[in-house]
């Protein structure tokens, strides 16, 4: 077990050095070299000059991509010249927004989720299932942009009960403070998510049915709903903890869309402003960011899963 | 996608199929392709997706020949116009013909979708054979390669390479297809795996065919199942992604038209519930991308067939 954390830690740092690499990649890909890039057309040549200095994009690749790392290791992840800010103060106050967005509506895809996939597995191939399955296949395959706007027009004009708009303030808790204006943006990641995590509770459910441990319950005469609650869902649930560690990038992407649709204040929002005017660093930066996060989630999912599963031996 | 299981109602189907097809005494034995098809045809939600493909590359390569619309020059004058006579879908905000114009914004979609996963398909596949064939350090690398790019959010770093080089048709088939690869080419590499040790494997090793042989000839057609289903989901992938891209204007660069930039130019009429610019074009990704999920989870129970009998 402990060799197994350590090696999956240091895995995940590899990724992580390798996906600042790729940046660092990227960086140099800009067009017209990131000086001209980033500084822009009407950028002077002594301009340039400074710039390239001043980063020490004159010095030898290797050195660069040391000094460079360096710096992320102290939080410098570059400087916005369009909004005229550190990249890092940027994703500082951008972040917690899309993480509390994404966290809500975890929690709210799961509390729907759950119940639907446990009560297919008990009812399979019944006209509720069928009904069920088919309303995951479309919300399967529909675009997050999509829905956010069939809701918007359900939801906001045809009955005027929700803003659509999400809240604007530039304070986290004056965001969770205005709940109505919440619902669609948190609503719609949830729809999406619903799906597959329903379609995964599903089969997990049903596997377990199979289990020997449900039949020696079953003959001691445990109740349908206790076998359910009490023995199928401590070990059905066990895979929905993976299941959330894969879906985090699928979650940001989700987060980006909708927060592009409904202006919300997030960082998947910046992103998507700061890519239509091409801002460079900031770009490279909330890229970065998102990957490390991605691949943090993925290693904390991985370990609560074997902490989880004592079934599970690792070497 | 991927992850759904099979359903139980469809593999009450297919061992049906299997029954049906290995009942007659004396019949000659059928091929694992014929088997394979035979499934793949009992499975009514298949043909439903088959069906549905061919009606919309009819619709969008077919259909401009036969419905005649004015896509290049704007028409303000009939601007905004509901479905009616004139126009079945009604009109855009320049007066373009909606129905016209799903048809020839389909065409985008669905090139740029099926040319990103084909490519996306030979690419993983070529890297993932080739890693898992040669294992060892050459592996290592080649994977860590893929976890890499797996670790950075698929949109964002769409976004980023669509930010840096300017978008066209042919760079976004390439973009897509770069951010996609890496999951036909993990699947490979693990049926690859297990490929190597087969006998026929070792025998051509034996019999002095090279590396590149053995790839080509002997662990990529036997990994063809895994591939071809993975191919399809691929399209439904890209498909969506391509209108996620421009819908937030970094696709498809105007004047061409997508089902996304369609649905990003009626968002702006929502308030005025214009339906006809948002739903036509929406249903039609929903449509699409549903189909092609069908087609393959159908496939993978038919290969799966061929897989069992062996």
């Amino acid at each position: 077990m402990i060799t197994y954390l350590v090696r999956r830690v240091l895995q995940s740092v590899l990724v992580v050095v390798l996906v600042s690499l790729v940046t660092f990649t990227l960086l140099h890909l800009l067009p017209g070299g990131p000086a001209r890039a980033i500084l822009g057309p009407r950028a002077t040549q002594s301009q340039l000059q400074q710039f390239v200095v001043q980063n020490n994009y004159d010095k030898p690749l290797f050195v660069q991509f040391g000094l460079w790392f360096n710096g992320l290791l102290h939080g410098n992840l570059g400087y916005s010249y369009k909004l005229n800010e550190n990249v890092s103060s940027l994703i500082v106050d951008r972040l917690p927004k899309t993480l509390v967005l994404m966290a809500l509506s975890i929690v709210v895809a799961l509390i729907i989720a759950i119940p639907l996939g446990v009560y297919q597995a008990r009812k399979r191939n019944t006209v509720g299932d069928y009904l069920l399955t088919g309303f995951s296949f479309v919300f399967y395959a529909m675009p997050s942009f999509l829905l956010a706007l069939l809701l918007i027009i359900l939801f906001s004009f045809d009955l005027p009960w929700f803003s659509p708009e999400a809240p604007q303030s530039d304070s986290l808790t004056a965001i969770l403070a205005d709940g109505k204006a919440l619902v669609l943006p948190v609503a719609t990641l949830a729809l999406i998510t619903i799906a597959a995590f329903s379609r995964y509770t599903r089969s997990s459910v049903m596997e377990n049915l199979t289990q020997d441990y449900v039949r020696t319950a079953a003959a001691n005469g445990a109740a349908d709903g206790r076998i359910i609650v009490v023995h199928v869902m401590r070990n059905a649930m066990i895979p929905v903890v993976t299941l959330l560690g894969l879906s985090l990038p699928a979650l940001f992407a989700g987060a980006l869309i909708v927060e592009s649709v409904f202006n919300y204040p997030g960082m998947g929002f910046l992103f998507w402003q700061e890519a239509v005017v091409r801002d460079y660093p900031v770009l490279l930066g909330v890229t970065l960011v998102v990957a490390v996060a991605t691949v943090v989630g993925s290693l904390l999912a991985d370990i609560a899963y074997a902490a989880l599963d004592p079934r599970v031996k690792y070497t | 996608m991927t992850m759904n299981p099979p359903l139980p109602e469809r593999a009450a189907q297919v061992s049906d199929a299997i029954a049906a097809s290995s009942t007659e005494p004396g019949a000659p034995p059928k091929s694992m392709w014929r088997l394979g098809l035979q499934v793949f045809l009992a499975n009514r939600l298949a043909i439903v997706g088959l069906v549905v493909v061919v009606l919309f590359l009819l619709f969008c390569f077919v259909g401009p020949f036969v419905h005649h619309t004015e896509q290049l020059r704007t028409d303000l004058a009939q601007a905004n116009q509901p479905p009616g006579a004139a126009h079945i879908l009604g009109t855009d905000d320049v007066g373009y013909d909606e129905f016209g114009r799903l048809m020839v914004g389909g065409q985008s979609s669905l090139e740029i979708g099926i040319a990103a996963a084909v490519m996306a398909t030979l690419v993983g596949t070529l890297w993932g054979a080739i890693a898992g064939y040669l294992g060892g350090f050459v592996d290592a690398v080649m994977m860590r390669v893929v976890d890499t790019l797996l670790a950075i959010p698929g949109l964002f770093l769409l976004l980023l390479l669509v930010a840096i080089f300017t978008p066209s048709t042919g760079l976004l088939i390439v973009v897509i297809a770069f951010g996609a690869w890496l999951t036909p080419a993990r699947l490979v590499r693990g049926e690859t795996l297990s490929l190597r040790t087969r006998e026929y494997v070792q025998a051509a090793k034996m019999m002095g065919g090279g590396n590149r042989r053995a790839i080509l000839k002997h662990i990529t057609p036997n990994a063809i199942g895994t591939i071809v289903v993975n191919a399809t989901f691929q399209v439904a992938d890209a498909i969506l992604i391509v209108a996620a891209l421009s819908f937030l204007g970094l696709g498809v660069p105007p004047p061409h038209a997508d089902w996304g930039n369609m649905l990003s130019d009626g968002t702006a009429f929502t308030q005025n519930g214009y339906w006809w610019m948002i739903l036509p074009p929406g249903l039609a990704i929903v449509l699409v991308v549903v189909a092609f999920n069908f087609l393959g989870d159908a496939l993978r129970d038919a290969f799966e067939v061929r897989l069992r009998r062996r």
